[in-house]
């Protein structure tokens, strides 16, 4: 049976994506390979003068690349960021980040909506991060967004899916893939989002600061795979106020009491 | 003319294609904006720079 993840009309096998912030060129590598990754985002800037190394002679060929809109505080830059990206000529695909906050460093929803609808209308396929909330991400849908990427708690704080609750509303009410981004600091927790019924998860700092990264990437791909089967089997139901045996209760020892 | 944000004495005749050599940058890992205005790359060899240009020249990142 095959599980694809359908974003747009694109497909994949892997449903990690990986940020390539962060750590050094020689390990990026090692790390999409190591994450079984299919799809890695990457940040537009100046470029580099004379000499400097560029991050995509270290990309595994075959990889898809999602560009993000990290710096643009409105629509508007954002817009211009994914032009830019797509003048590059790595696709169509584009990751909306759009930030006003710089301490939290939160999306703006409102802008999001706006920039979505725009690059939607230019023919990329786009996927707007967002602050977890189901009119907000209604919108982004009726604006052509592709995917929807809630976060789980501030961008590179590792604290895990403080919004669960919210991106499982968005999860249950909307046709899109959902893939949490930003927040996720462990393995258990990019489990737990894909057991919830996250199509895919994001995830970047958690690698980069581990203390062995390669192995952290592996642990992530085993993680998200684990909770997309423990999704696909329809986890069993809780008791809340009692237990059930699992074993039997009969056939032996009957006459005890 | 500003590169980058950073002023740059032109040399004329001085096209993008010149400019991203010059500053040994490579044609297929860059975009550039021209007053704001995407240049495509199969241009560059054919626009000129002029004295009060503004451009930016930008590429790909590691980022989240």
């Amino acid at each position: 049976m095959t599980d694809e993840l359908r974003i747009g009309n694109r497909r994949f096998n892997s449903r990690f994506i990986l940020g390539s912030g962060k750590f050094s060129l020689d390990m990026t590598k090692a790390v999409m390979e190591n994450g079984g990754v299919e799809i890695a985002t990457l940040a537009v800037r100046r470029a580099n003068e004379k000499g400097e190394e560029n991050i995509l002679d270290y990309i595994p060929a075959g990889l898809t690349l999602l560009p993000n809109t990290s710096g643009a505080r409105n629509a508007e830059e954002a817009v211009r960021i994914a032009m830019l990206a797509r003048e590059l000529g790595c696709g169509d695909m584009i990751k909306v980040e759009i930030i006003r906050d710089s301490r939290y460093l939160l999306p703006d929803n409102c802008e999001t909506i706006k920039a979505t609808r725009m690059l939607a209308d230019e023919g990329f396929i786009v996927m707007p991060y967002m602050m977890p909330d189901l009119s907000a991400a209604r919108s982004m849908a009726d604006a052509g967004a592709s995917a929807i990427m809630p976060l789980g708690a501030p961008i590179g704080s590792n604290k895990g899916l403080l919004t669960k609750d919210f991106i499982k509303i968005i999860i249950d009410e909307l046709d899109l893939p959902v893939i949490v981004d930003a927040g996720i600091g462990r393995p258990s927790q990019a489990c737990e989002a894909m057991e919830i019924g996250c199509a895919a998860v994001m995830a970047n700092t958690a690698i980069a600061t581990a203390g062995n990264i390669p192995m952290m990437a592996k642990a992530f791909k085993l993680a998200i795979e684990a909770g997309r089967a423990a999704f696909l089997s329809k986890p069993g139901r809780i008791l809340h106020n009692r237990g059930e045996a699992s074993s039997p209760l009969t056939g032996f020892l009957e006459g005890a009491e | 003319m500003k590169v980058n944000g950073k002023h740059l004495e032109l040399i004329p005749p001085m096209t993008v294609e010149d400019l991203i050599l010059n500053t040994g940058r490579r044609q297929d890992r860059v975009a550039v904006e021209l007053n704001g205005k995407i240049i495509p790359r199969s241009e560059y060899a054919c626009t000129l720079l002029k004295e009060d240009d503004s451009v930016e020249i930008v590429g790909f990142v590691g980022g989240g």
